[in-house]
């Protein structure tokens, strides 16, 4: 049975459901499910209906790992230490506001299963930037413009700040590899304490490409580097382990090229400059992390 | 009329099944069945998890079906043609 | 029972575990600090079997709260101040979601300027909150009416949560004689924390939920008559209280109101001073009373119309302020006689904010304003502070 069902006011093509699909049929029934406000809430849980086929409960914008915590330890004072526990949190209750929450919940320890959804921008309210947002992105309140390239500051490198927390397990993955991120989720369950999970989920109103891009889109961020899938057990680098390594990297322009937001980059004339600095960067972490092969 | 629960509770699990999505959509995915080769890609990538597999192979829930058209262009055998749907 | 010499916030932790709660999240404010750290101890030696989480902020203390709660435990917590203004929008959802969670509040004031000492205006502009408000005269109200608000809280009839203050440092830090009931006894009058409505995969629900216009207005209504039917259940619970454990608790308590001219409004510790005040004022023959509210929120509206109805003067005292208004006790009380026929003079003082202490002649002071009110036929100003210092102004 499907733990997230159908019926849920997700835009078409978004990929915010596929994650949640894959993540709950790993989990199973025996899970309870926090969500902060964001898309996923805001679609699946009108009253008086509700998508989940799980206990969830939606508290705030920025503690869903503070939600989880207290969930967390009274199963645990209440004898239920088997039952899941997984935090959703899109990248807006992740990297920014729900920041402090999320690393006071990692840092005691509690055994929740983090899972950030992160479609690059405060998409609920309307597609405005969020720490997350990439480099060159166009949002509404980073928007391209005539003294404007989009984002100009570079994405808040989450899942690498939750590892330096020292935590037993960190991963990222995203939708186009569904096996991927289903192992991630198995070995996350199977670890006690905290684990966290960036899922890079595209958005095709927020990042402008057709609805039925959205996992080619999601492949494409990984087969050009932009996105690097990997694992990591604690806080040591040295220990970290690419689970999608690339052969013929794809250059970024490919990723770039589909999505309206970045349009300003080849229209009406291509930035060489910002796309250049993309491409640099790219480069220098998938070198320093092993990405190609 | 549903009367209003304590805190706002949504008792019912999966109750969004009441709400028909398949009237959002514009174009529709027909599977050709010959050509499936039971990969079950257009399972796993449907958001809307309304592609059920079954022993023939996929079948559409269209009560549901946004006509995103994921499932189509995923599909390693072009088994999936979107179509404009007659209304 | 045993009788311990005691701090206030001893008083509420002890009130706390003996109600056996199960999840207490809890960040360190002053001057609320011994709460959380009475309360690891008790865990540290395995006096109290309960898991305390360490939040990293009071916002997050009472989101761990909301999710232990309906999670199925009993939870509680403590906070003051600049927490309790941190976590706000949190307590309307704890409300809103029917939690019966239960916080003590060392009442210390508001920044800025930023100040450690007591006054009520951190509860008092989280009274829109849909808590449940009780206030504290002595360490031992504060012990005791914790376990009545869990009792209270928990009742199906309210579901609600509620706050306990105690007065910052006057309370919290000072040792009172303090009677400390039998864990048996409580474990009786508190029966285990079983709620219907909670996160179990047996069981799914959604929690928090997202709800429109077309019915949001019937949730808040819904959620009002939980507190409007809070007024008999606090009633019953008061009236078991004093059957089992000999204490009595009433929403307000009178003293010497009964031929009063000038009746004194009052809540927290400052209660203590206005009955010796009104002691020595009526040795010399001055017609005054005072009268004490246990209960803020609900309202107490008619028990305060019924008991003032027939005094010249009500002299409410506020330990707060609301800027462009006046006190918020005074709004409150004003509202209860608007509709009457006939009514007090009602007068507001504004005295003790930021840990002023409260003296007998503030109380003297204050008579003597109501005496001019009466002499005069009329009130030339509603809202007066008490012992400003004019030479700093």
């Amino acid at each position: 049975m499907e733990l997230y069902s159908k019926g849920h006011r997700a835009c078409a093509g978004c990929a915010e459901p596929i994650a949640v699909r894959a993540v709950l049929n790993e989990a199973g029934p025996n899970t309870i499910g926090v969500v902060c406000t964001g898309c996923l809430e805001v679609v699946s849980t009108g009253w008086p209906e509700t998508a989940w086929e799980i206990p969830l409960i939606h508290a705030a914008f920025e503690n869903a790992a503070s939600v989880a915590s207290g969930v967390e330890v009274a199963l645990r004072k209440l004898g239920k230490k088997d039952t899941n526990v997984i935090a959703f949190g899109g990248d807006g209750g992740t990297f920014d506001i729900g920041f402090q929450a999320v690393s006071g919940m990692l840092e005691r320890g509690h055994n929740v299963k983090y899972i950030c959804l992160d479609n690059e921008a405060y998409m609920n309210t309307g597609i405005q930037r969020c720490s997350s947002t990439p480099y060159g992105a166009s949002t509404t309140t980073s928007p391209a413009g005539k003294y404007s390239i989009g984002e100009n500051r570079p994405k808040k490198p989450i899942a690498a700040i939750c590892a330096s927390h020292d935590i037993p397990y960190t991963a990222t993955a995203t939708v186009a590899y569904i096996e991927d991120l289903r192992k991630k989720v198995r070995t996350a369950l199977e670890t006690e304490g905290p684990s966290f999970i960036h899922v890079l989920v595209p958005c095709p109103t927020g990042w402008r490409y057709p609805s039925d891009k959205t996992i080619e889109i999601s492949r494409l961020a990984v087969e050009t580097g932009i996105f690097v899938l990997w694992e990591l057990k604690g806080s040591d680098f040295n220990n970290i382990k690419i689970t999608k390594k690339i052969r013929n990297r794809k250059p970024v322009t490919e990723y770039l090229k589909t999505q309206g937001r970045f349009r300003h980059l080849f229209k009406p004339e291509i930035k060489q400059d910002v796309i250049d600095r993309i491409q640099k960067e790219v480069d220098e972490k998938c070198k320093r992390f092993g990405v190609d092969l | 009329m549903v009367k209003v629960t304590l805190g706002a509770v949504n008792k019912i699990a999966g109750s969004s099944k009441n709400y028909k999505t398949g009237d959002w959509r514009t174009l529709k995915p027909v599977i050709d069945l010959e050509k499936c080769k039971k990969c079950w890609a257009c399972y796993k990538y449907c958001p809307e998890g309304c592609i059920e597999k079954t022993e023939k192979g996929p079948i559409v829930d269209y009560d549901f079906c946004k006509g995103c058209g994921i499932c189509a262009n995923e599909c390693p055998f072009k088994a999936i043609e979107m179509i404009m749907e007659e209304r | 029972m045993t009788k311990l010499t005691i701090r206030g916030n001893m008083a509420t932790a002890l009130g706390a575990k003996l109600c056996r709660p199960d999840v207490i999240p809890a960040y360190p404010i002053t001057p609320s600090t011994l709460f959380p750290e009475k309360i690891s101890e008790y865990i540290a030696d395995g006096e109290l079997d309960a898991e305390m989480i360490r939040v990293e902020s009071e916002h997050s203390a009472m989101s761990a709260c909301i999710g232990a709660s309906a999670a199925g435990a009993r939870v509680c917590t403590a906070s003051a101040s600049q927490g309790i203004a941190l976590m706000s929008e949190m307590l309307f959802i704890a409300a809103g979601m029917r939690l019966p969670i239960v916080m003590a509040v060392g009442n210390r004031a508001l920044s800025a300027p930023i100040n450690i000492w007591c006054d009520h205006q951190d509860t008092i502009s989280q009274r829109d909150t849909g808590w449940l408000q009780f206030y504290a005269e002595k360490n031992q109200e504060g012990l005791d009416l914790m376990i009545i608000a869990f009792k209270v809280c928990e009742d199906k009839r309210v579901l609600l949560p509620a706050m306990v203050g105690i007065d910052a440092f006057v309370l919290t830090h000072t040792i009172e004689a303090v009677d400390v009931p039998d864990q048996k006894l409580v474990d009786e009058f508190l029966p285990k924390y079983e709620p219907e409505l909670r996160l179990d995969p047996e069981k799914p629900m959604t929690f928090g939920s997202f709800g429109t216009p077309e019915f949001y207005q019937e949730f808040k209504y819904m959620q009002t008559e939980a507190m409007e039917k809070a007024r008999e259940v606090i009633d019953e619970v008061f009236a078991e209280f004093k059957k089992k454990f000999g204490r009595e608790y009433r929403k307000i308590t009178p003293y010497k109101c009964e031929d009063a001219d000038v009746i004194i409004l009052t809540m927290g510790s400052m209660s203590g001073t206005a009955r010796a005040a009104v002691n020595k004022m009526r040795e010399e023959g001055k017609k005054v009373g005072c009268c004490k509210l246990t209960v803020y929120r609900p309202f107490p509206a008619k028990e305060i119309v019924e008991l003032t109805k027939n005094a010249k003067v009500v002299a409410v005292l506020d330990r707060d302020i609301s800027p462009g208004f006046g006190g918020a006790l005074y709004g409150e009380v004003s509202a209860a006689f608007v509709n009457e026929e006939k009514h007090p003079f009602i007068t507001n003082y504004i005295i003790g904010l930021g840990g002023r202490d409260i003296l007998i002649k503030d109380f003297e002071w204050i008579y003597e304003r109501s005496m001019d009110v009466i002499k005069k036929g009329r009130v030339e100003k509603p809202v007066q502070w008490v012992n400003l210092n004019e030479e700093v102004l």
